[in-house]
């Protein structure tokens, strides 16, 4: 039954992905002279969109952004797959020296800032430098201060998965929604509002959201899962 | 003109950092100075006005892969043979 619904699901997936890349229509000739003035016009005048790289990255070349979130998340996978048997029976974390107060201190002070900095990150990936990528990788290193000053602090491996998938299927869903009602996955479906605004750029700032919790949620296992191999 | 200054005395650090890291048979100290490089390669990339391309290279290059890098090498050895280690041992002994 299990099997059935996912080769069901998989299935229509892959039907409108076909259909999708069928229709992209490669070798011919869209634009005569380049596509950087088009681009450049394009994020200013339709998207409203002041960061030029995350209009290009997010929208005009948002399949390209799911492939490489595809890649990190096979790649999270596979090394999971390979240090699974280990992570049975792990208690704590095998440590040279032992952190110091101040250290432990310290990371307890920062830990916060360093998560609200990647936060602030990828929530302004359209307006400022930075976006769903760089935001999630700085949350990781949050993370990864956590993980090396603590001997038993933990992230619940459950959750992580939970977070990953949800913005998955987030990313993957508004692509569709804009298949169904513009024509082209990943078109822009909401309002774009005003320049410079925090609400503009349309599904810009959603889908880089859901990137930044992607990628934070995949670096943060592979640090974990790599942190508890004990030889 | 102060830039351009600037640049090329942070890719001379670059490549004097790689050097290092290639010469140097204690590979702690080789993954610290790859990780050095990647710090200067980001500055370098604010620089030339690349400022997305400059917080993944100091997020990625500097933290994380430093980080798994020396992971690793305390689960393998920390030589690259025996005889460097004797040698290192020998020469702190004396």
């Amino acid at each position: 039954m299990k099997i059935a619904i996912i080769l069901i699901s998989l299935g229509i997936l892959g039907f409108y992905l076909m259909d999708i890349f069928f229709g992209i229509g490669f070798g011919v000739q869209h634009f005569s002279n380049g596509v950087k003035d088009l681009y450049l016009s394009n994020s200013k005048d339709i998207l409203k969109v002041s960061n030029v790289v995350t209009s290009i990255v997010v929208n005009f070349r948002g399949f390209d952004t799911l492939g490489e979130v595809t890649v990190l998340f096979l790649a999270s996978t596979a090394l999971g797959g390979i240090l699974y048997k280990k992570r049975h029976h792990v208690g704590e974390r095998s440590v040279l020296f032992p952190a110091s107060r101040i250290v432990m201190s310290g990371a307890k002070l920062l830990f916060p800032s360093i998560v609200l900095l990647g936060a602030y990150v990828f929530i302004h990936g359209h307006l400022s430098p930075g976006g769903g990528f760089q935001g999630g990788t700085i949350i990781a290193t949050g993370f990864l201060l956590m993980l090396l000053t603590y001997r038993n602090y933990s992230v619940s491996h459950n959750r992580l998965v939970y977070f990953e998938s949800l913005a998955g299927i987030l990313f993957i869903s508004i692509g569709l929604v804009g298949y169904f009602s513009k024509g082209s996955f990943l078109e822009n479906v909401l309002p774009v509002g005003n320049m410079n605004d925090l609400f503009s750029g349309g599904v810009i700032g959603i889908i880089y959201i859901a990137v930044g919790f992607k990628v934070a949620a995949e670096l943060t296992g592979i640090i974990y899962t790599v942190l508890h191999e004990k030889d | 003109m102060i830039y351009v200054i600037l640049t090329l005395v942070l890719l001379l650090l670059m490549v004097a950092s790689a050097i290092y890291a290639i010469w140097q048979k204690d590979l702690l100290y080789a993954v610290i100075a790859s990780g050095i490089l990647s710090l200067f390669l980001s500055i370098v990339f604010v620089i030339l006005q690349a400022p997305d391309v400059a917080l993944t290279e100091a997020a990625i290059g500097v933290a994380l892969t430093t980080i798994i890098f020396i992971i690793a090498i305390r689960n393998t050895v920390r030589y690259e043979d025996e005889h460097d280690k004797k040698k290192k041992v020998k020469t702190t002994t004396k």
